[in-house]
């Protein structure tokens, strides 16, 4: 007969006591919490990887090659006899394509961030924004895959306007589906921005006449700027250190001019390229690839740290 | 002191009886400070066994941080300081020798917001004996033991698989005591548990608590005289000091059997809150 | 008298605004401009959607994932690629998701953020997510491919993605823990529940839908990724399924890729089927994440 109520219980508090004055000595805790520090410790390991696996063979490569000759020479070609180790061309190369992805990207991430906040209603707010974010899912690979089969032979090469058309490999197609690809990170993050604009503001320029046009450029925008500079410093550092498009579409010569008609090689796609063939450990081309790669590392991670540090600033003027 | 008005509550009767029984806790001297800020100051008081004891008192008054010394809950919360001696059972709660994870095995605690875990209302009422080791065998019956005696059972038999939080803010906080009873405590600490609900919930949840009585000691918080009045066996008047500096801090104004608190207050403070003057 | 004639040759207040202010018009054009710049971004996205499956048409069957690579199209498939992909991500979600949650658990639930040894873990992982991916490639080759001597193996590419993918884990991870409610904390710790107890059995049974929503999304990024592998040695003529995690691979990014650079017209079109087979796979993978936020979303 199960009882329907608890049977009120002698308690006997000396065995009570003597339970609660001895400590239960919990070992299989502590292991588990260090089993857990040691997860997070594997980011802190990374890092250190990362910065040792790029600054040996760097060093050794730059006791071959002085740096100023790295910096300022003009030609890159490590696999002629002798080579040529100017970064310029990849540099060059990096940056008109970067260039182009954030033309593309920035005003139109802002523009649809834009909208989304101030103007969309809550429902396409709730439809548009995941298709965007489709966007950024997409395989970089597929980017480049249309960036070559479809961007420059069917827009650039059929409707070019004046001068000569585009080769099958140029930067302007790769920069212009990189900038789309970029696109939902800075729609969000901008939107971001934006939504940390207290309303009291927004409140007070409606209050004063101004229309939203107005409202949005003199006073929303430029108070998100910290945040908005944050967000395309953020783009700019997913530009540089996009691969498979530039590898695919903008080809794998190096090539120092400014003209987007060509293709051009860029400090990732030359990892990438030279990384597809196999390469004795020792030789200098080998080493080539962690002298660019430790370029490319620093030069993201400043950005990196310059956007966050915006971050930070805009975040503490509305806390 | 001054001539008595007519007191807001008349207590019932049966809760003249006092039984002056061993004390569970024993409170002398007890000050929690958070980092700088003094919220309790100075408190000496006894809690009875199997006897609900209630602390009333305006807000900021400290009761809740001092029902945490309890329990030691205050452990959890950065910066905060306990000094003064609390003894349990005679044993001084925050010695070097206690642990704490046993000690809140034997002290439970029911919050103002109904919390039930996210989980079937039989998991719920089961965390706490899983946690401790309970034999699986064991538990179909004492779950169902424990809702029973939480006044729940009827109502919940047929879906003990269903979510907690599909039920009721009073059947949540009922839950929340079966839960808290199936770890077989003897001390519920109960933080203005009717707060969040209707009055219908509020009724039952008190006859539950009177019942309980006779199992468990029982302290409650509550910000609600009337309800001290109706179910309490002693009550603990709170009150806020305010120094000339404007520093404010919790101090125990009297404490005594409720129905000699609420007909025959010592104190002109106390008299004046349940009259309503204040607070 | 003089009262009237004052009252009536009172100004009269005109509130309409000039049509012709320049800040009305550009008041009117503004959500037009700005919808525009959402629907670029949707369109060029029908577009390539659009354009991928209509070159892949022809090639559109089960032989894609069923034959091997060969040197003539008519002949080729990606079943390598296919279960080179399974596999490296396989053993990639084995290894981020237990060190990604750990590391999750460690930073908010044990952690005192004043010590510099924790802040010094929270800088990292912010700073690794921002990394480019060819660097873990870079990282993967030198450390796992030589140095510790993995070769160009199902385990190393595993273990390069890992560590691309674990800061977007341990992000996500974060986010979900910290949403738990602290109520529920509290009322554990008050059943007399140790801080691992409450961890393991409360938080992170709570935490479960946005992490696995976390780590889907970590997992997808990793499935499309060719950059890293291709350091690792995925690119190499691979005409057999991976047997273990010694097995060298390729994955289907790479392959992709490969089919791509090739100038005859017939891979363009393997390698467009693919791809709809790869953003198969990673549409299967994201509706289970939706699948799994709404579940939660009802249960709670």
């Amino acid at each position: 007969m199960k009882p329907t109520r608890l049977p009120v219980t002698q308690r006997n508090f000396a065995s009570d006591v003597l339970a609660i004055t001895q400590r239960r000595s919990r070992h299989g805790e502590t292991a588990i919490k260090g089993f857990l520090l040691a997860c997070a410790t594997v980011s802190v390991v990374t890092t250190v990887g990362i910065i040792l696996s790029l600054l040996g063979p760097a060093v050794q490569f730059f006791r071959e090659v002085s740096l100023w000759e790295y910096l300022t020479g003009k030609d890159w070609a490590p696999l002629l006899d002798p080579g040529t180790y100017g970064i310029r061309p990849l540099l060059v190369g990096t940056l008109v394509i970067t260039a182009i992805a954030i033309l593309v990207s920035v005003p139109l991430g802002l523009g649809a961030a834009i909208y989304l906040s101030e103007y969309a209603s809550l429902r396409s707010r709730r439809i548009l924004k995941p298709m965007l974010e489709l966007l950024a899912g997409i395989p970089t690979v597929v980017y480049g895959f249309f960036a070559l089969t479809f961007v420059t032979p069917n827009l650039l090469q059929r409707f070019w306007p004046f001068g000569t058309e585009p080769d099958i490999y140029n930067a302007l197609s790769a920069g212009l589906v990189m900038g789309i690809m970029i696109l939902p990170t800075m729609a969000s993050l901008s939107e971001d921005a934006l939504a940390a604009v207290p309303v009291a503001l927004r409140a007070g320029s409606l209050a004063l006449g101004a229309n939203r046009f107005q409202t949005t450029m003199k006073v929303i925008l430029p108070a998100a700027l910290s945040g908005l500079v944050a967000a395309s410093v953020l783009a700019i550092s997913r530009a540089i250190g996009e691969t498979m498009i530039v590898t695919i579409a903008a080809g794998g010569q190096p090539n120092l001019t400014l003209d987007a008609r060509q293709g051009m090689q860029t400090m990732t796609s030359f990892i990438a390229n030279t990384g597809m063939g196999d390469l004795a450990q020792g030789s200098n081309e080998y080493r080539t690839i962690f002298a660019v790669g430790m370029t490319l590392f620093v030069l993201t991670l400043l950005l990196n740290l310059f956007s966050s540090h915006m971050v930070r600033r805009f975040r503490e003027v509305y806390e | 002191m001054s001539s008595i008005t007519v007191p807001v509550a008349v207590p019932s009767s049966d809760l003249l009886r006092d039984v002056s029984s061993s004390s569970v806790f024993e409170l002398r001297g007890v000050n929690v400070h958070y980092g700088t800020h003094l919220a309790v100051s100075d408190v000496s008081v006894d809690i009875a066994e199997h006897q609900i004891t209630a602390f009333i008192g305006p807000s900021g008054c400290g009761k809740s941080t001092l029902l945490r010394c309890f329990n030691r809950t205050n452990d959890l919360i950065v910066g905060a300081t306990v000094s003064g001696l609390v003894r349990y059972h005679g044993i001084n709660l925050y010695g070097p020798d206690v642990d704490a994870i046993e000690l809140r095995r034997r002290i439970g605690m029911v919050f103002q917001k109904p919390n039930p875990f996210p989980k079937s209302i039989f998991d719920n009422v089961a965390f706490g004996p899983r946690v401790t080791g309970m034999a699986k065998r064991d538990l179909n019956d004492w779950v169902e033991v424990c809702l029973r005696r939480a006044a729940l059972w009827d109502e919940v038999k047929d879906k003990l698989k269903q979510s907690g939080l599909s039920l009721s803010g009073g059947q949540q906080q009922r839950l929340c005591i079966a839960r808290a009873i199936a770890v077989r405590p003897d001390v519920i600490l109960m933080d203005e548990p009717c707060s969040a609900l209707d009055p219908i919930a509020t009724a039952r949840i008190e006859e539950l608590m009177i019942e309980l009585r006779e199992e468990f000691t029982i302290v409650i918080v509550t910000h609600n005289m009337q309800q001290a009045a109706r179910i309490s066996n002693r009550t603990a008047f709170f009150g806020v000091d305010v120094s000339e500096v404007g520093v404010r801090r919790g101090v125990l104004i009297e404490e005594g059997a409720t129905y000699d608190l609420f007909t025959k207050p010592r104190q002109t403070r106390t008299e004046e809150y349940i009259t309503g003057r204040f607070g | 008298m003089t009262d009237i004639n004052a009252a009536n040759s009172a100004p009269i207040i005109d509130l309409r605004t000039s049509k012709q202010h320049p800040a009305r018009l550009a008041d009117r054009l503004l959500p037009t401009i700005t919808r525009a710049c959402v629907a670029i971004g949707l369109l060029v996205l029908a577009t390539l959607v659009v354009q991928v499956f209509v070159e892949g048409w022809p090639r559109l069957s089960l032989d894609v994932i069923t034959k091997f690579p060969a040197r003539k199209a008519e002949m080729a498939g990606a079943r390598s690629a296919f279960f080179g992909t399974i596999w490296v991500i396989g053993f990639t979600a084995a290894l981020c998701i237990p060190i990604g949650v750990g590391a999750a658990v460690y930073m908010e639930e044990l952690a005192d953020n004043n010590r510099w040894w924790n802040r010094l873990i929270e800088v990292n992982v912010q700073n690794l997510a921002a990394v480019p991916s060819i660097v873990y490639g870079i990282l993967g080759l030198s450390f796992l491919v030589r140095g510790l001597g993995l070769g160009q193996t199902v385990i190393a590419g595993a273990l390069t993605l890992t560590l691309m993918v674990l800061p977007t884990v341990i992000i996500a991870s974060r986010e979900a823990i910290k949403a738990v409610p602290s109520s529920l904390r509290q009322a554990s710790i008050g059943l007399g529940a140790t801080q691992l107890q409450t961890i393991g059995r409360v938080v992170l049974p709570a935490a479960t839908p946005g992490i696995a929503t976390g780590v889907i999304l970590a997992l997808s990024r990793a499935i499309g990724e060719a950059a890293p592998l291709i350091l690792i040695g995925g690119l190499t003529y691979i005409k057999f399924s991976p047997t273990g995690p010694s097995s060298a691979f390729t994955v289907l990014p790479i392959q992709i890729f490969n089919w791509i650079s090739r100038p005859q017209e017939e891979f363009r079109t393997l390698a467009a089927a693919a791809i709809v087979v790869l953003l198969g796979i990673l549409l299967v993978l994201n509706s289970l994440a939706i699948w799994i936020r709404n579940h939660a979303r009802r249960n709670a």
